[in-house]
């Protein structure tokens, strides 16, 4: 039916207005009350459309002084619609409050009145006074001498206006700063509590069911944990450490992260200094997660350690493990790990690399880089 | 002091869960003389128990590890404390150091290395673990040599000797005091007072970097 009006409105302007009217006095489907009947009823809205009446007759008043017709003329239409719209939104189902919203800035909505009788008598007498001594001076400012007395008018006529009705105005907008910020409150609850379920719910979920398996239990616990420390220490949401680090501890990082959950061993990182990443500096974390995946893979330890330190004219890092180690003469050369992924790597960059390991004694690689930046 | 008496100690942590898993992790080779969970407790008891070794947690509710450290280290110096946490941030477990703390480890240390340090914490030594070493280089780093002379520092207490400094890299790295000994060809004795040395440095020093190191990571 509302595209039958629609296509109605494009022929004449007349389809426009039976559509509104008919919006206002039928009911929804599905629904017993219409939004007149609906906005009749309500006695807040009401009182929120009668707040907005003392401004209106104020500009009124004070365009009437200044003779500037043409801002009567418009205005009665502008605070008609205004009153209009904030009973229809108040009153309007939820579908097309959503509509509304997204359409036009929120209204004032919510309206009290708490005023201890004395104090609203004495305020409202006060403004009485200022108001009647303002159209006075107005009144008078026609015949007289001009402009100045009516502009003082107008402006007594305001102070009236705010005097009587301002703390009304203030609490109605408290109640609407109030009511935001329980929102924000509620929407930032939410939020946490979607993370905790998306993290911590869901690994403890996953250590329950694999409690059989130590190995993976303590894989998804160090990661959990990591995961955790960084978003309540350092203020990282989860995940976005990601490819793109941009400094050698944020490589480390992520070293640390890939490797511990593909080998499901611990990673332990010291970091002494930090600077930007640059293309020596990626090939050398490169060949270090290389070192590092080949710990885990082959020396048989639980743990590896890796330490980086960032030296103003070279970073080191150290990878290094307890494991079965192994006799570096007895690698073949066509062994590409090693060579090309870890040697090869750096050199090209103009880092070295050294390997040392015997059988029993575990592994250690050292692999250094130049900052060429620092010193070109 | 009996060195071969199993040692006495004390576990001050508000999650009873861990002390639960440090009892069973420790069992028999050490005595739980008591536990608490908080600061004011913690610091009632131990001073009326006088226990070898604290254990004490760096985030503890009621002025954390420190609180507990100003209670008793003034009045019982012997009584030593070895800090855990779960907590990478250095500013906390440089705050549990200056304040008296014998040294640090992480709660994800394993029974056997968590004994060892309380050995060796018991016996008066310090203990570092990779990552107090790291954080003691960073906050180290910096100005060398005649720069010293010239800012008014005390040589002494304010810099890392290059031995000092070769130690902690190497604990750093992952070595044990033992392996630290080899590669340097040194004692384990020797690398203990080296160890010692910067933890008084550490506890000691008004050096202008560390506090400004600290500061930037929130400290002080």
């Amino acid at each position: 039916m509302r595209i039958a009006f629609a296509l109605m409105a494009l022929a004449s302007g007349v389809g426009i207005l039976i559509y509104a009217l008919a919006w206002l006095v039928l009911p929804l489907q599905g629904e017993d009350t219409s939004i007149l009947s609906r906005a009749l009823a309500d006695r807040r809205g009401i009182r929120v459309v009668i707040a907005i009446v003392p401004v209106f007759v104020m500009v009124e008043l004070v365009a009437g002084t200044l003779r500037m017709g043409f801002v009567a003329s418009f205005s009665w239409p502008v605070f008609l619609a205004a009153g209009a719209a904030v009973l229809i939104r108040r009153n309007a189902s939820e579908d097309e409050k959503v509509w509304i919203n997204g359409e036009l800035m929120p209204m004032l909505h919510t309206g009290a009145e708490r005023h201890p009788g004395w104090k609203l008598v004495g305020r409202v007498a006060a403004g009485l006074v200022i108001g009647i001594g303002g159209l006075s001076v107005l009144v008078a400012g026609h015949g007289g001498d001009g402009a100045l007395r009516s502009v003082g008018g107008a402006l007594l006529v305001i102070a009236a206006v705010v005097v009587i009705f301002g703390p009304w105005w203030l609490s109605l907008a408290r109640d609407l700063l109030s009511e935001r910020q329980a929102r924000a409150l509620a929407e930032e609850r939410a939020q946490m509590a979607a993370h905790v379920h998306d993290s911590v719910l869901q690994t403890l979920a996953l250590i329950q069911r694999s409690a059989t398996d130590p190995r993976q239990v303590v894989r998804l616990a160090r990661a959990q944990e990591r995961e955790l420390r960084s978003w309540l220490f350092e203020g990282r949401s989860p995940g976005t450490i990601g490819d793109d680090a941009a400094t050698v501890a944020e490589g480390i990082d992520v070293i640390q992260r890939q490797v511990e959950g593909d080998h499901g061993i611990a990673v332990q990182v010291v970091v002494v200094g930090d600077c930007p990443l640059t293309d020596g500096l990626r090939a050398l974390l490169d060949a270090s997660r290389e070192a590092t995946v080949n710990a885990a893979k082959w020396s048989g330890a639980t743990q590896v350690s890796v330490y980086a330190e960032i030296e103003p004219d070279v970073v080191t890092i150290f990878v290094r493990d307890r494991g079965r180690g192994f006799e570096p003469r007895d690698v073949p050369g066509d062994r590409q790990g090693i060579t090309h992924s870890i040697r090869g790597r750096v050199a090209r960059c103009g880092g070295s690399a050294a390997i040392r390991s015997a059988p029993g004694a575990g592994t250690e690689v050292e692999l250094s880089m130049p900052r060429r930046d620092r010193t070109a | 002091m009996n060195e071969h008496r199993r040692p006495r100690i004390f576990l001050v942590d508000d999650h009873a869960m861990f002390r639960a898993g440090v009892r069973a992790e420790l069992g028999d080779a050490v005595e739980v003389i008591g536990e608490a969970d908080e600061a004011d407790a913690a610091v009632e008891l131990i001073t009326e128990r006088l226990p070898d070794v604290v254990l004490l947690d760096v985030h503890l509710p009621g002025g954390g590890g420190q609180a507990v450290l100003a209670g008793v280290t003034p009045h019982h110096p012997g009584v030593r404390f070895l800090a855990l946490s779960v907590s990478d941030a250095p500013e906390d477990v440089i705050a549990v150091i200056r304040a008296g703390a014998r040294g640090y480890v992480t709660k994800t240390i394993s029974g056997e290395e968590l004994l060892q340090a309380v050995h060796r914490v018991r016996a008066g030594d310090a203990v570092f673990s990779p990552r107090l070493a790291g954080f003691v280089l960073d906050a180290f780093a910096g100005v060398a040599g005649a720069d010293t002379l010239a800012a008014g520092l005390d040589p002494e207490l304010d810099q890392l000797s290059p031995r000092e400094r070769q130690v902690l890299r190497l604990i750093a790295r992952g070595y044990t005091y033992k392996e630290v000994a080899r590669d340097l060809t040194i004692s384990t004795k020797t690398v203990e007072s080296h160890v010692s040395s910067v933890l008084r440095k550490l506890q000691l020093s008004t050096r202008h970097e560390l506090t400004k190191w600290a500061a930037d990571r929130r400290l002080v």
